[in-house]
Order: C-alpha cells, then structure tokens, then sequence
C-alpha cells in the first residue's frame, strides 16, 4: 500500500510543481472565473433573485472546471509523456488518484478566489455553499479526470470533452445549488457525497482501460 | 434453433404481443377515472421507456463483456443495444411530451421527473456516439466506449436520485401521473404492452446487428480480394 | 374525434412511424449490402483469370 501511495504523491506532486512553474492554467481559471462572475452581473436583470445568483454561481464553477480539465492531460500529451506515464511500474489508477488529487487541488485554489469575489459581487455565501462546492469539487475531478483521459484518445478533444462532461455534471450542479439554497441542505450534500463515491469509484477501477493502447 | 428461425419467431412474437397489447389497451381496458381517454398514451409511453433503460443496461453488460474478455464482438453488440437505446429514449421524449401536451397543456415541463430523467440520459449517450465517432477504430475506441457506456448505467439511479431531490427545492413536481397502482385489466395489457416492445427491440437489435456483421464481413473480404 | 383521442392517436402512430422509418433504412442498407456483394463476386472472378 505504501509504494501506491507514494506512487500517488509523486503523481500529484509532478503535476502542482509543473503548473507551479510554468503557472498557465491556474491564472487562466482565475481570471475566467472572475470574469464570468462580472459577465453574470450584466446577464442578471436588477429584480433577480439571489437564488439565481447562487445558480449562476454553480454554472461559473463547471465552466471554470472545464478550463481547468482540458489542460488537465495537456502537458502529457504535448511532450508525448502519456505513454511514458502508461509504461510506468505504477498501478494505472494511481495515474487517476494523482491527476485527480492535482485536479481537485487547482479547483480549490480557483475557488478560494471565486467565493470570495462572488460573496463581494453578489452576496454573502454560507457554510452550506462552501461544503457543497468542497464536495463537488471531488466528484468533478474524479469525472473529469477520466473523461479528460478518454477526450484526450480523439481526435477532436477540446469539443468532446465539454460533451461528455456537462451531462454527467448536471447531477452535481443540482445538488449544489439545492445545497446552497435549500432549507434543509444535508439532503443535498449527502447526495454529492453519493455522487462522489460512485463516481470515484467507478472513475478509479476503469481508469487503466481508458489509458492502455 | 437456427437463427433465422429464432429471428423470424421473435419477429412474430413481437407482431403479435405489440397488436394484441395496443388492441386490449385500446378497446378492452377501462378508462382511467382521472385522465379519460388520453390516458391510454401510457400504454405506449412508458413499455416504452421502461424498454429503453433496458437497452441502456443490456449495453453495459456487453460493454463489461467486453472490458473482462476483450473480445472484439462484444463492441459490437454493445454499441448497437445503446443504439436501441437511444432510439427508444427518443421516442419516450416524444411520447412523454405528447402526454404532457393532452395532459397539462404543455409540450415540456420540468415538473415531469421521468421525462427530465430521460433528458439528461438522452444527453450523455447521444456523446456517446461523439465519442466514438472521434477516436480511431480499435481496441482504444471499444474500451472507451465499454468505460463510458458503464458510466451511463451508474447514471441512471444517481440523475433518477438527484432529479427527484430537484423537485423539493428547485422545480417542483406539482404534476405526477398514475402510480403504480393498475386494476388488473389495466395492468395485463400494460404488461402485455411492454412485452410486446421489448420483443420489439430485440428484434430490431437482432437485425441491425446482423447488418452491422456482414458489413464487417464484406470489409474484411473486399481486403482480402483487393 | 376528441382532442384526447387525436393525441393519442398521434402518440400511437410515432411509434408506427418510427418502425417504419427503421423498415426503409434496413432496406436501403440490404441494397447497398448487394451491391457490395455483386462488386466483390466481380472482383472475385477477375483474380480467378475471368
């Protein structure tokens, strides 16, 4: 167990020293996100609800997960490196734990600037909203890191992606805006948490069919 | 069994369960109290779905065939059952939108939870086919799409789930058609409607797939001849 | 024929409709399958020596 995890560790860490020094994706989802934030500002007419800004709030976090996860396998696949990783004497799904780890990791750096800057534009967010984002933010990278490994076998990756994404994020969006909202939100948040563990499950036990050639 | 004997019993059964099936639906099952008349889209609509979903699971089971023996048939089957499925899906859209037309006077409503369930899966296999169409012929594309496939079938509970915990907060399902509970002509030609679909996509699984073979077929011999 | 009818009517013809539509695709598909096939058996006797 322990050369897994560190097979794991050495994964992930590959990946934050990459984007720590070469610091592209993290600055894009930055500014995407705050951008979108102000582009939402104009698209809400002045009666809106804050209901709707919250909803608007979740869409802002799957498109910004996008970005993100589309240079998710870019790295690996510009040097070539995915094969290299394949032949790797690692477990093929400690490739999916350390991606999914990075992955996971630049979400929540994303957000620690996304919810504050939503909280100042819009209005104030409570703990509901930050545990049903933090939960979310496992379930998309577990999805996301996989469909970026199958994106990333075609020929057109940048369009399919968003295409096999977006279906399978419309479960998390409802349960984080009904987080978010609800009177009640544990029902919700329990959901995200089901959510994540099939789906981690599921991603992590297929993740070497999808990489093997 | 030969099989074009198997294929033209089948191909009977379903010309018989599906025109007997809508037969009793139409003339022999009472009028549902609440509904009237247009209630009878049910006996159409929801075989319907119910024969989609299976459509959808048959796939995964072949694509997990697939992923376990690596046997190239496997893909095959799977792609065409998920095929079936979405043609299946579709209709149930069609349908469930006719019914919600008659019913409340909307072609679309959120409110409706199967119909909204079968939105979103309509969604994620029609990528499906993006999916495939985008990545070479091989043992690389027939993984991805076994992988996907499965992930569509761990879909199914978990949107049925969220869907309906949507409705407590989000949309809510002020609008429910009749449960589960048929009186027993109701319920006969129900089943004997349902039948009669899924025969009705066996068969036309049976056909596309053995058209898909002896495309396969004629490839490998026009390479051999060439 | 009552409005009820008249949708259920249509609801029932969709699926009608919709096998039929299947009928003529398999149909054209068998054509192009022996229009292959004769294409191959021509290929075929040519690499016999005509």
């Amino acid at each position: 167990m322990t050369g897994y995890a560190a097979d794991v560790a050495a994964l992930a860490r590959k990946d934050l020293l990459l984007e720590l020094r070469s610091r592209d994706t993290l600055p894009a989802m930055l500014l995407f996100v705050v951008s979108a934030l102000v582009v939402f500002h104009f698209a809400l007419p002045a009666d809106s609800s804050t209901h709707a800004e919250t909803g608007l709030l979740w869409i802002a976090i799957v498109f910004t997960a996008l970005l993100g996860l589309t240079r998710a396998f870019a790295a690996e696949r510009e040097q070539g490196l995915l094969d290299g990783l394949v032949l790797a004497p690692c477990d093929r799904s400690a490739i999916w734990l350390g991606k999914t780890i990075g992955v996971t990791a630049f979400l929540v750096l994303a957000e620690l600037v996304a919810l504050p800057a939503f909280a100042l534009f819009f209005h104030a967010i409570g703990w509901e909203l930050v545990a049903a984002v933090a939960l979310a933010d496992v379930g998309i990278a577990a999805i996301g890191t996989l469909l970026a490994a199958m994106a990333a076998a075609s020929r057109a990756r940048e369009l399919l992606l968003p295409l096999l994404f977006l279906p399978l994020a419309i479960p998390v969006v409802i349960g984080g805006v009904g987080a978010s909202v609800a009177t009640n939100p544990a029902s919700f948040l329990g959901f995200l948490g089901l959510y994540d563990a099939v789906f981690a499950i599921l991603s992590w036990a297929s993740f070497e069919y999808v990489v093997t050639e | 069994m030969s099989t074009s004997l198997r294929n033209s019993t089948l191909a009977l059964a379903t010309a018989g369960l599906l025109v007997g099936g809508i037969a009793l639906a139409l003339f022999w099952a009472p009028e549902d109290a609440d509904q009237g008349f247009s209630q009878k889209i049910f006996y159409v609509h929801v075989p319907i779905a119910l024969t989609a979903y299976a459509c959808f699971g048959f796939g995964a089971w072949k694509a997990l065939r697939l992923l376990w023996t690596a046997e190239a048939r496997y893909d095959l089957e799977s792609y065409t059952a998920i095929h079936m499925g979405v043609i299946f899906g579709l209709l149930t859209l069609v349908t469930g939108s006719i019914w919600a037309k008659i019913s409340w006077g909307h072609w679309w409503t959120w409110g409706e939870r199967q119909l909204v369930l079968f939105l979103i899966l309509f969604l994620f296999y029609s990528a499906y086919f993006m999916l495939r169409y985008s990545i070479e012929p091989g043992p690389r594309r027939e993984r991805n799409s076994a992988v996907y496939a499965l992930f569509g079938v761990a879909l199914i509970p978990v949107s049925f789930l969220a869907v309906r915990i949507a409705g407590t907060i989000l949309h809510p399902t002020i609008f429910t058609h009749e449960g589960a509970n048929l009186p027993g002509k109701m319920l006969l030609a129900f089943c004997i409607c349902l039948a009669g679909v899924l025969a009705l996509a066996a068969t036309l699984y049976r056909v596309e797939l053995a058209g898909k073979r002896v495309d396969a077929s004629l490839r490998e011999l026009r390479e051999l001849l060439a | 024929m009552t409005t009820a009818e008249k949708y259920v009517t249509a609801a029932y013809l969709v699926l009608l409709g919709a096998v039929l539509v299947y009928l003529v695709i398999i149909a054209l598909k068998v054509a192009r399958l022996e229009e292959e096939v004769s294409d191959l058996i021509r290929l075929a006797r040519e690499r016999r020596g005509g």
